[in-house]
């Protein structure tokens, strides 16, 4: 069995550093540096988070002045700076969505597995695949570039949220904006030509014998996800090529004064938006679904009604996008029908959802970290599929809209469902990447913090939402102080996890224990990556792997 | 037997390319946003040379790859898939313009706000004279594309492809001379903008797009014809001049609905 797979661990490796990280056309060593850049920019873009949570755990402004920030509060007079707040809203969702969880799942974890479980020697544009990292990287040099240069309100950066709605967005000042605008650009040429390399990949270097419906179903989430890539944000890069016109060369769009509408953009916008948070979450599916196997030692329940799960999850969520904007003053037809749809939705999640708890069911589980985490993604994302749910129905969005119900139930599916999944995917695979393993304890302790401060952070914004407390304030009246004092504890608590994670990560690159096996789980982790060292060799499956490698039978 | 392999899948040596890249792409738009806020236009035309300059080099490598052989059966599939793959989203990108027209098209907003506060403007054009020419230029050219690629597979007649790849590239010029004329006469003797209004928005950001992307048609033309008089392709292995004349073909479709769209429909006062 070992030896289709393993050759050239006896060759050393001759790449200079530069040359190996800067040069690359390695599918294993570019997903590694998009894991890291993701994480590096993942902190910063959480470091926003808990300022602002820091901001919010008092009624009144303490910290955010226009006389000057003040991280520990202290005396003085205090004039509200709103503007700060917007910008930290709005690179803190551009950051999260465009330069964090989509390269971290898709770029890392997708580059770096994808090949692996189909038996491809590489991807099939391996040069191509690193211009999309470097572009990654230039597109997140735009973004923080853009918080840096002079914006809305002769301040730095752009307030105008993740959105980036007209007509705040194409009236906001200075340069901040344009580069917004080109960061965003950016970063989807990177993920369409990611998705691209992704497809064709799939299609066109399966290993011999490996029909489509025997691809394992991490490989089966990344292509679907790249169809949803390559449809929805060339369709993105069309609606900001807009803004960009309407604020540069006095188009008008969006702008009624010159017959244009500003609902037009939330219409497109979100057309992209929806699928887009599908990109972010089904990677995440399929991860979870091995390291559930795994760890139940059975293999997955379902597999083909996984598989068509995610297909019918990546087509329905290009028809649903406008349960985004029930209270812009759509027909009452149109929102019956993007409610129905909706609600469709749930029904393969549904069958997602209930396969993995089918897979556990009379399994012999082990609480392992990437197991704990998977765990709670399941609970956590059906906690927040189930507030979906409720902000579907048109009637009922129109108390909720904008409130900080709908910020709870998308951190709820993306804080908790996709971060949980990157925590799950990170400790199942770091032996198999780096050679060395975590330490189990320190894992664990991880996961509790986090979940324990993300349920904090989250749970208790259902409350502020249903007692009306609008998103997207820096400020809040007495009424809602209980809630968000828990709250800013809880993000608190999420921050000291995060912190630890990256104590975790160094610890274990450094000291961790080696990893000999190629298998430190257990039979149930069949796919083919696990028939390889810890870590692979430069290249792998020069000889391509046989059918009895990956075919177990058990498996589907 | 350490190194041997017995795939035909192409496994590429490392490449400064893509990294020039995405510098020159960042200077370029970094650049883009000096030049539009009056700071300086050097840093736009300094990144542009180096992605320019970056094609050529990234290109050129592919080209001398193909003819050493990396290219195998396999590979060329792959190359295919992954050309008809961008070319699907192109045609996303054109969604978005499209959405925009029809909208305005079908739901103007004077409809929900009146004339009083929004003016119906309509812009007429015939569309049965220089667009009605433009779309018989930009077909002809397609079918001697075809005729090209037909003449190339079809017993490898040499003289047939690159006077078919002639004649298609200089219909390709003389299509984007009359759309070059044709905003010319719009913008100056018509009494028509850039910009100030939605039509003309949609007008010519949809017509712009495509006539940028027939530019870049007729460039991916010219390279095919350049490589076929040095004697490249062959007809089993030509997978350059199949994606110029999909590429060729698609810009083809989008103008078709551009025309039928935007010129007849969007300027003939049926909307």
């Amino acid at each position: 069995m070992a030896d289709a797979a393993i050759h050239g661990h006896e060759h050393e490796d001759q790449r200079g550093f530069f040359t190996r990280w800067f040069m690359s056309t390695n599918h294993k060593d570019i997903g590694i540096l998009y894991l890291i850049f993701a994480a590096f920019t993942g902190l910063i873009s959480v470091t926003f988070t808990v300022f602002m949570r820091l901001e919010l755990m008092e009624p009144g402004v303490q910290y955010m002045c226009l006389e000057g920030f003040r991280l520990f509060g202290g005396g003085g007079e205090c004039t509200p700076n709103g503007h700060l707040w917007n910008v930290l809203i709005t690179y803190h969702g551009v950051l999260m969505m465009f330069f964090v969880v989509i390269p971290a799942l898709f770029g890392g974890f997708g580059n770096y597995f994808m090949p692996l479980q189909i038996g491809a020697p590489d991807m099939a544009f391996p040069r191509m695949n690193n211009l999309s990292f470097w572009l990654y990287v230039a597109g997140t040099s735009l973004g923080v570039a853009s918080m840096l240069t002079p914006g809305g309100n002769d301040q730095l950066g752009s307030g105008v949220g993740w959105v980036l709605y007209p007509p705040l967005s194409v009236k906001e000042g200075g340069m901040s904006m344009d580069l917004a605008i080109f960061a965003v650009h950016v970063s989807g040429a990177s993920s369409i030509l990611g998705a691209i390399n992704m497809i064709t990949t799939f299609l066109n270097m399966r290993a011999p014998g490996m029909t489509l419906f025997k691809v394992p179903l991490f490989a089966w989430s990344i292509f679907v996800t790249s169809w949803l890539i390559l449809l929805s944000l060339p369709v993105l890069a069309g609606a900001i090529t807009m803004l960009l016109m309407d604020r540069n060369f006095g188009f008008t769009f969006f702008d009624p004064a010159g017959g244009g509408d500003p609902v037009l953009y939330q219409h497109i916008l979100w057309f992209f938006g929806h699928p887009e948070v599908y990109i972010v979450i089904l990677p995440g599916f399929g991860l979870i679904s091995h390291v559930i196997a795994t760890f139940s030692r059975k293999p997955v329940f379902g597999y083909l009604p996984m598989v068509w799960a995610l297909i019918a999850i990546g087509v329905l969520g290009f028809v649903v996008w406008a349960h985004h904007m029930y209270t812009v003053g759509l027909s009452l037809n149109q929102q019956a029908y993007f409610m129905m749809a909706t609600m469709v939705i749930a029904v393969p999640t549904g069958v997602k959802i209930f396969s993995w708890i089918a897979t556990m069911w009379g399994g012999s589980i082990e609480f392992k970290a990437p197991m704990l985490f998977a765990f709670g993604f399941l609970v956590l994302f059906t906690i927040g599929g189930v507030t979906g749910i409720v902000l579907s129905q048109a009637g009922v969005d129109r108390a909720y809209h904008d409130t900080y119900y709908v910020v709870a139930h998308f951190h709820y599916t993306m804080s908790m469902g996709a971060a949980f999944c990157i925590f799950a995917g990170v400790y199942f695979y770091f032996g198999k990447m780096t050679g060395r393993q975590y330490p189990e304890g320190l894992a664990k302790l991880h996961f509790w913090l986090f979940f324990i401060g993300v349920n904090l952070t989250f749970f208790p914004q259902h409350f502020l939402g249903r007692q009306g407390m609008p998103r997207r304030y820096i400020d809040y009246p007495e009424a809602f102080a209980f809630w968000n004092k828990i709250s800013s504890t809880g993000a608190l608590i999420s921050f000291a996890s995060f912190l630890l994670f990256f104590g975790i990560m160094f610890y274990s690159l450094f000291r961790g224990a080696r990893v000999t096996e190629k298998n430190y789980w257990n039979e149930y982790a069949d796919t083919l990556e696990w028939t390889l060292p810890s870590p692979p060799p430069e290249h792998t499956f020069e000889q391509l792997p046989k059918r009895e490698d990956w075919d177990k039978g058990h498996a589907h | 037997m350490a190194h041997a392999k017995n795939h035909d899948y192409h496994i590429i040596n490392p490449s400064p390319w893509p990294l020039l890249a995405a510098v020159g792409g960042f200077a370029m738009l970094f650049g883009a946003v000096l030049w539009m806020h009056g700071v300086t236009a050097f840093l736009f035309w300094a990144g542009l040379v180096v992605v320019l300059y970056v094609m050529y080099g990234w290109w050129s490598e592919v080209v001398a790859e193909a003819r050493v052989g990396d290219h195998t059966p396999v590979v060329r599939i792959g190359l295919r898939y992954g050309f008809i793959l961008f070319i699907m989203s192109e045609v996303m990108f054109f969604f978005a313009w499209f959405w925009s027209f029809f909208k305005h098209a079908i739901y103007p907003m004077q409809d929900y706000f009146g004339t009083e506060y929004v003016a119906p403007h309509i812009h007429a054009v015939d569309p049965f004279h220089l667009p009605l020419i433009n779309t018989v230029v930009l077909l002809l050219s397609g079918c001697a594309v075809t005729w090209a690629h037909h003449a190339l597979v079809h017993g490898n007649d040499r003289k047939g492809l690159i006077q078919g790849l002639a004649i298609a590239i200089v219909l390709g010029v003389a299509f984007t001379g009359l759309q070059g004329y044709e905003y010319f006469i719009l913008l100056t003797h018509d009494g028509w903008e850039f910009g100030g209004d939605q039509f003309y928005s949609n007008f010519f950001m949809a017509t712009g797009f495509h006539g940028f992307h027939v530019i870049i048609g007729t460039l991916f033309l010219l390279v095919c014809l350049i490589r076929a008089m040095k004697g490249d392709f062959t007809p089993e292995q030509h997978v350059g001049f199949e994606a110029a004349a999909w590429y060729w073909h698609f810009v083809d479709v989008v103008w078709l609905f551009l025309f039928f769209a935007v010129y007849i429909w969007g300027t003939s006062g049926l909307s």
